[in-house]
């Protein structure tokens, strides 16, 4: 009966190696690769299982177990070659010397490590936007106030830099004179249009999804939830800054510019940003 | 016959490998289908390394733009990068070449699937206890090193998901105390995203990782071969004594067919069920986002951890405790760290300091199986949250309900589980003692083995 099952999964593997084979030949076939290889490899598989367990001696040795430890001669030996074998001797000075040798090659180790990336510098609180850049598309064509209806939502960025990941916003478009928003952020967002970061406070993905109804914005990643109508405040989920506002305006031709750099760093925080 | 003891012989003339391969062969090996569950995950990381230098000869590192032009038309003329170009080609145009790259993500999904499974068998039965507390140690690096692994592969695609992961890890280095900054910077090569970043993901991927972890395993396996296999405590069992098959030709056999076997499951998975199909995501654009967006299994804890946290970010000082910083460092830190340091806790704790061979049914540390319970229930509630906006789709709960669910379940089910455990598990191990029951001390005998005595 063994033999037989043995032979059988030794046969299936060759059978199915050679489909496999011609399947490949005839232009291939993901599905009916799949199961041929599990064929193939699962004949020979249990094949060599079923045999150990019914073909062969398979006697029950036993072996004794030693204590993990060696003699403690041989510890006590080993430490006196470590400590007092005559390496350092004496010479306490020259050992000290031997330590700060080592951490100078810790430092040549470092020095290659630092050239993996520039300094942050300043670049974690600023972006490519500035006083007067037009607000574009990701496609770089400036962005028309008429092309975005109520409820409306689009990527923008500030024009020459279209696609670039820190200076990332959304334009929204909703019913004019609903902000909840006084001072500054109110006369940022003229006529019903406000631009927000689109880099989510929290682990910084795109904050890509509006809810129209409630206007409100929603990440993906974790479900941090912002008021677009009070200036991008968290309601709800684990970010607790509120989206960046661009300081803008709408211009007479119907396109937007921006008065200046976000007033906060964009994105995740991190321990610093507030300095 | 003849012929092989032929070669043996100039070899053996040559090396003297004969004292070393003669008591290997005869090697005892116990038997318990527990003891295989280590075996698939290196059967796993075999399968990773052939399957991931084939992908090498296809795959192409860089994060260079170009026009997509590819058989798979609804991608065509879109700006992606050489990666994501080469991903698409070895999934459509390379004969064969999907099966493989899925047999490939399919094993990184088992292999620590594996891993998990091996290290929950060797908790619960105590096998980490003196003389095995570094295998332990040792174990838990190389679970790290394999979902390290798996996190920077399932980058290298660089699609809409991966790269998504990628923003998320790079705010994860940012939140780091005072110099988070600087080390995201040092690790992506700048502000995100950036050129270097898939380059770098794929020689930590094909290099330095699977290095540490081919050393590590070598090791792992090694102070296992040293040390002897533990054994159950069954009638008859002794501390003193290993009983099994032999290496040859028994478990070569089995091993051999279990790798198999091992390889026969990946292939038909990776026939027959699709995995990370990056063309349905599409490639990596910084400003886009992909819904929803769930990370391989093995992260999701991770994931869970940040979509549960509160909106907590307290400015003291002029210092900011980004809002990430807790449920993507801290907790999991310590978290890790407690599974690190679980042996010697134990053993400082139980006062145990002898050696132990024979292993501990979970009945008979009701304790240790309660704590263990409950840190799985807690992964395993984590996890779920990690996938909050897919659950909450299928079972039509508001996302706010299913959150505060899982908050109260982080607190209450744990304990609730681990007191249950603990019960049953007390009631258990009064019901039915099995085989030798308390401490024995080992002696060392003339023989140079050693004899058991009974303590008290």
């Amino acid at each position: 009966m063994a033999v037989v099952a043995v032979s059988a999964g030794f046969m299936a593997t060759l059978g199915a190696g050679a489909g496999l084979l011609i399947v490949y030949l005839l232009g291939g076939d993901p599905r009916t690769e799949g199961v041929l290889l599990a064929l193939a490899l699962g004949g020979f598989g249990a094949g060599l299982v079923i045999w150990s367990h019914h073909l062969m001696p398979a006697p029950i040795r036993e072996e004794q177990r030693h204590p993990m430890a060696s003699s403690e001669e041989m510890r006590s030996a080993l430490s006196r070659e470590l400590l007092h074998g005559g390496v350092i001797g004496r010479r306490r000075a020259l050992a000290w010397l031997l330590a700060a040798g080592v951490a100078g090659l810790g430092a040549v180790l470092v020095v290659p490590l630092l050239s993996l990336g520039p300094s942050p510098g300043n670049s974690l609180y600023q972006t490519a936007w500035a006083r007067g850049r037009r607000l574009v598309g990701v496609d770089g064509q400036p962005i028309f106030a008429d092309d975005v209806p109520v409820g409306g939502l689009v990527t923008v960025f500030p024009e020459g830099a279209a696609g670039r990941a820190d200076s990332q916003a959304v334009l929204i478009h909703v019913d004019p004179g609903t902000f909840e928003m006084t001072g500054d952020a109110l006369t940022w967002a003229p006529a019903g249009f406000v631009v927000y970061s689109k880099l989510c406070t929290h682990a910084g993905c795109p904050v890509g999804l509006f809810l129209a109804q409630s206007r409100h914005l929603t990440c993906p990643c974790h479900q941090s939830t912002f008021d677009v109508l009070r200036g991008a405040q968290p309601t709800y989920g684990p970010a607790a800054r509120p989206l960046p506002q661009l300081p803008m305006r709408l211009e007479a031709d119907g396109t937007f510019t921006a008065l200046g750099d976000f007033p906060e760093p964009v994105g995740a925080s991190f321990w610093d940003m507030s300095a | 016959m003849s012929r092989i003891s032929g070669a043996i012989g100039w070899l053996d003339d040559r090396t003297g490998f004969s004292r070393l391969a003669y008591p290997s062969l005869r090697k005892v090996f116990p038997d318990h289908w527990s003891f295989l569950l280590g075996e698939i995950a290196l059967f796993c990381f075999v399968l990773l390394l052939a399957t991931g230098t084939y992908l090498t000869l296809f795959y192409v590192p860089s994060g260079e733009q170009l026009r997509y032009d590819g058989p798979y038309t609804p991608l065509l003329g879109t700006d992606v990068s050489a990666a994501f170009d080469s991903v698409m080609n070895i999934s459509f145009e390379v004969r064969a070449g999907l099966i493989f790259r899925q047999i490939h993500h399919w094993a990184a999904l088992v292999f620590v699937g594996a891993i998990v499974v091996h290290l929950g068998r060797i908790f619960f039965t105590a096998a980490f206890r003196k003389p095995r507390e570094l295998n332990w140690v040792l174990g838990t690096g190389l679970l790290l090193l394999a979902i390290g692994e798996g996190f920077t592969g399932y980058s290298l695609p660089d699609d809409l998901l991966s790269g998504t992961g990628l923003r998320i890890a790079n705010s994860v280095l940012l939140s780091v105390p005072l110099v988070g900054p600087q080390l995201a910077f040092l690790a992506f090569g700048g502000e995100f995203p950036t050129d270097q970043i898939i380059s770098r993901l794929f020689i930590l991927h094909v290099l330095l990782l699977p290095g540490l972890l081919i050393g590590g395993v070598i090791l792992h396996i090694g102070l296992v071969w040293i040390q002897k296999h533990t054994m159950y405590r069954t009638p008859g069992a002794k501390e003193s004594v290993v009983r099994g098959p032999s290496f040859w030709p028994v478990q070569v056999f089995r091993s051999s067919g279990l790798f198999l076997l091992t390889g026969a499951v990946l292939a038909l998975l990776a026939g027959l069920v699709q995995i990370n199909p990056v063309w349905t995501y599409g490639p990596y654009r910084a400003y886009e986002s992909s819904v929803p967006s769930q990370p391989d299994w093995y992260m999701g804890w991770l994931e869970g951890t940040l979509r549960l946290a509160p909106a907590f970010e307290p400015t003291i000082l002029g210092v900011t405790i980004p809002s990430i910083f807790i449920p993507a460092m801290v907790l999991p830190g310590l978290m890790l760290l407690l599974l690190l340091i679980w042996p010697f806790v134990e053993g400082h704790h139980r006062g145990d300091h002898e050696e132990h061979h024979l292993l501990e049914w979970p009945s008979e540390a009701p304790g240790r199986t309660a704590v263990g319970a409950a840190a799985f229930t807690l992964l395993v509630v984590l996890t779920l949250a990690g996938g909050n906006d897919v659950l909450g789709g299928l079972l039509t709960i508001r996302l706010a309900v299913l959150n505060d669910i899982f908050r109260v379940s982080l607190f209450v089910l744990p304990v609730v589980v681990g007191i249950l455990t603990y019960r049953v598990m007390k009631a258990r191990g009064a019901q039915q003692p099995r085989g030798p029951q308390g401490a024995v001390r080992l002696e060392r005998n003339a023989q140079g083995g050693f004899d058991e005595e009974p303590r008290s």
